[in-house]
Parts: structure tokens; C-alpha cells; sequence
């Protein structure tokens, strides 16, 4: 199993990574759209946001593996039990928390900096970007709380990947495995290095939060 | 006679039904100081929202050096006017940074100007430290360095001084003073400051209820006035 160990800590940082930051391409602007436009319907996107948020992974996971399987609307692309399956599954999981975060980290700014930028001479997008960096604190937070829950969850991964060794199986999967087969050692030692990969992702991204601030501040 | 800066025509705003702002006509000269006093609720900072192209008139023509803004303003007419507002909002950045913000926008060299401009205000000093870290007088003079950096053809002022201690009253009237007379720019400030209003401007305007009640000379304004509004509003008597 520890042959194993470097693979599979390689697959859980390439489909959560890669899932990350697919979610927050899309879930920052959007984010800011929302927070910033006076769109139709903005009560009920702002309500399913926020119940996304609270999305059970193992329902995405359905919802995904019915898509993708094989009579399903995107049968034809042949990604059920594969890597990009379980990138899908966790973009839908993160996307509600980065676009809701972020939105509120904007709508928490003060109202006053949106027309100071426009009349500084901002374009629409200038100012989407400025309000962006302004909100950092909150949209960092909304970016690791999108990658503490995708690295951590299970159920999606497991219904869409299929916890298939050497190819689809991750720290999350490869846990509930050991647990059943009895090897509790094992399944802790998995635990333990999934609990430091969460604690090293997230220092790397506080540190570049601290950064970011450090420069705008210089 | 030049063209005036603006032209409003019939120009009203409305908030929920009711009329904000309402001009039957106002020209405002090129390289003028205009004051604009008026109790709160008369729509002095609405009018200097439309004329920063913030947001359109509801009905109405609003004329910009002869050509009429259209509701969306394209960056190079909104680029061409800036506003300092009352509370000064700056951001989590660098008192030069902020100063700087506007020349980036326009992908302009900040270099020497930021440090001419901070040296206008005397911020120099202050220059790398973060702007949140600023007294209230160092940030609305931060505000207008930010402003003046841009050389805009018309700076808008909303109750600039507005809670300022003296010291920085004196040091941002006597920039403003010097921007209109050595660089020509057109100022309009709102102010509650009838005396600040006397001080600087070349002409005042007493706004009621979103309409114009009397434009006239500084002098005139304040020592003829022809509407007995404006003669109550300067004797500092509640008007209406």
C-alpha cells in the first residue's frame, strides 16, 4: 500500500487542484457579477448558491455519475471511472462556495468604493478586479474552503471514480477502503496525510495572502 | 464666449417617483469655480453624480462641452471628470499606491507625478505607509492627490472639508484655489459652507428640493441676492 501512497496523493492533488481551479475561474467573476450587477432573479441564484453550499457531496456524485454513464446525456464522453468524472464532480461541489464567498466578500465592502472607482475612471471590469483584490481576506477564505471540502470528500469521488487502484482511487477513497478491509493503522496513516496536505495547502495559501497584502501595502 | 464644460436642459432625476433633481437649465463655464449650498435632501451630491456620469438623467438633456453624454458614457468622457467625495474611501494600499490608482487605469507612467502630487497635499512623508493608517485630513487629502494626479478637466468636490480640522480646511482650499487658477481647471463644489462657498467660488447656486432657486456672482449671491430664499439661506435661516 505504501508503494501505492505516492500516486494516490498525486491523483488527490491533481483532481482537487485542477478542480479548484476550474471552480475559481469560473466562481470568482461570477461571484462578483452577482454581488456587483442588479441581475433578474438575483434572490433565488443567491438561494441556490447558498444551498450548493451546503451540497451532499454523494448527491453531486449521483447526479454526475447519471450524466456521464453510459445512457446518460454526456454518456458520450466516456469519463464515468475516470479522473476527469471526479474534476467534474468537485467543480460542482466548490463552485457554490467560491461564487457565494465571494460575493459576499464583495457585497461586505464598503458601498462607497464602487463609485469612487468609477469616478476615478474605471471600466466595468477594472473595477470587478480592483473590488476583487479589495475583498481578498474573503475570497482566499472562500478558495480554501472550496479545497478543504473537495480534498475531504468522499462521496463523489467514490460513485463517479469508482475507487479504481492506479487509476481512480485518492486519499479520501483509498480511506474508506482500509476501513472496511480492517487495517485501521493504515486508514489513520492515509488520514494523517490527507489532514497535512489540507494544513500545507492552506499555509501556502495564507502565505500568499500575506503576500499579496504585503505588496499592495509596499 | 466658449462653449460651457455642461449644458442642462430639463434634466430631472427621479427615486422612486419622486424628482431628486429637477433643472430647467444651468450652464456651467469652463474654468469657473461653481459653489453649490443647499440644506441636505436639496440634491446637490445627485447633481454631482450626473455630472460625473455616474448615472444618467431620467429625462432631460445633459450636454458635455456641446456634445449630449449619453447614458452609458464611454471611459474617455468618464475619464475626463473625477470627484472627491466627503468620506474619502481609499484602498487597503499604500498612500502612493492609491495615488497611482487612476494613472494605472489609463496604463499611464506614475512615477514623477504621484511624487508631485503627494508633494501638493504634503503627503511625501506618508507615501509608503498604508492609507488606512491615515488621520482624516491625510485621507481626503490623499483623496484629492488621487484626484488632481488625473488632470481632469473638471473635479468635482462633495462637501470636501466636510469634519476636517482647520489646519487641513485652509491647506485643501488654497489646492483647489491653485488647480482652477494655475491649471484652469473647472471646479464644482457642494458645500453646506456658506462661508467656504464665499471663499472660493466665482459663482454660487442655491439648490432647493432638487431645483436651482438662484445662480448668481459670489458677490451678488451673497450681498444682493434676488430670491428671498437665498437672502434667508445666507443669513443662515432655515429655507425650504
Amino acid at each position: 500500500m505504501l508503494d501505492a501512497l505516492g500516486p494516490i496523493v498525486a491523483l488527490s492533488l491533481y483532481v482537487s487542484g485542477l478542480a479548484l481551479a476550474i471552480a475559481t475561474a469560473i466562481g470568482l467573476p461570477l461571484g462578483a457579477l452577482l454581488a456587483l450587477r442588479p441581475i433578474p432573479g438575483k434572490r433565488l441564484v443567491e438561494l441556490l448558491l447558498y444551498t450548493g453550499m451546503g451540497l451532499p457531496p454523494v448527491v453531486v456524485g449521483l447526479a454526475v455519475y447519471l450524466l456521464l454513464s453510459r445512457s446518460g446525456p454526456l454518456g458520450g464522453l466516456g469519463w464515468l471511472f475516470t479522473p476527469p468524472a471526479m474534476i467534474m464532480a468537485q467543480v460542482i461541489i466548490a463552485l457554490p462556495l467560491v461564487a457565494g464567498l465571494t460575493m459576499t466578500a464583495i457585497e461586505g465592502l464598503d458601498p462607497g468604493l464602487r463609485l469612487q472607482l468609477r469616478s476615478l475612471g474605471a471600466s466595468p471590469r477594472q473595477v470587478m478586479w480592483t473590488l476583487l483584490g479589495e475583498a481578498r481576506g474573503g475570497v482566499l477564505a472562500a478558495i480554501v474552503a472550496a479545497f478543504g471540502g473537495i480534498l475531504s470528500e468522499v462521496g463523489a469521488v467514490m460513485l463517479v471514480g469508482g475507487n479504481i487502484e492506479g487509476q481512480t482511487r485518492v486519499l479520501t477513497t483509498a480511506i474508506v477502503l482500509e476501513t472496511r478491509k480492517g487495517d485501521f493503522t493504515l486508514a489513520l496513516a492515509l488520514g494523517g496525510v490527507l489532514l497535512t496536505l489540507a494544513f500545507v495547502s492552506n499555509a501556502a495559501l495564507l502565505r500568499l495572502s500575506g503576500k499579496v497584502r504585503h505588496i499592495r501595502a509596499d | 464666449m466658449s462653449t460651457p464644460v455642461y449644458t442642462l436642459s430639463g434634466v430631472t432625476r427621479v427615486y422612486g417617483g419622486r424628482a431628486v433633481i429637477s433643472i430647467d437649465a444651468l450652464a456651467i463655464e469652463r474654468g469657473e469655480v461653481l459653489a453649490l449650498v443647499g440644506p441636505s435632501g436639496a440634491g446637490k451630491s445627485t447633481l454631482l453624480r450626473l455630472l460625473n456620469f455616474l448615472e444618467p438623467p431620467s429625462a432631460g438633456e445633459l450636454c458635455f462641452q456641446g456634445q449630449p453624454a449619453p447614458a452609458e458614457p464611454p471611459l474617455e468622457l468618464l475619464r475626463r471628470v473625477t470627484t472627491v467625495f466627503q468620506r474619502p474611501v481609499l484602498l487597503q494600499r499604500s498612500v502612493r499606491d492609491n495615488v497611482a490608482y487612476g494613472l494605472k487605469l489609463r496604463g499611464l507612467s506614475a512615477d514623477g507625478r504621484v511624487d508631485a502630487a503627494l508633494d501638493r497635499v504634503g503627503l511625501s512623508a506618508l507615501a509608503r505607509r498604508p492609507a488606512h493608517k491615515l488621520s482624516g485630513g491625510e485621507m481626503q487629502r490623499a483623496a484629492l492627490a488621487r484626484a488632481l494626479v488625473l488632470e481632469p478637466d473638471v473635479l468635482l468636490l462633495d462637501e470636501p472639508t466636510a469634519n476636517l480640522d482647520p489646519y487641513n480646511v485652509g491647506l485643501i482650499e488654497s489646492i483647489v484655489r491653485e488647480q482652477n487658477r494655475m491649471r484652469g481647471t473647472t471646479v464644482v463644489l457642494v458645500t453646506h459652507n456658506v462661508f467656504q462657498a464665499r471663499r472660493l467660488a466665482t459663482r454660487v447656486g442655491l439648490l432647493l428640493n432638487g431645483q436651482l432657486v438662484e445662480l448668481a456672482p459670489t458677490e451678488t449671491f451673497f450681498e444682493t441676492p434676488a430670491d428671498p430664499r437665498t437672502a434667508a439661506f445666507v443669513r443662515g435661516e432655515m429655507v425650504y
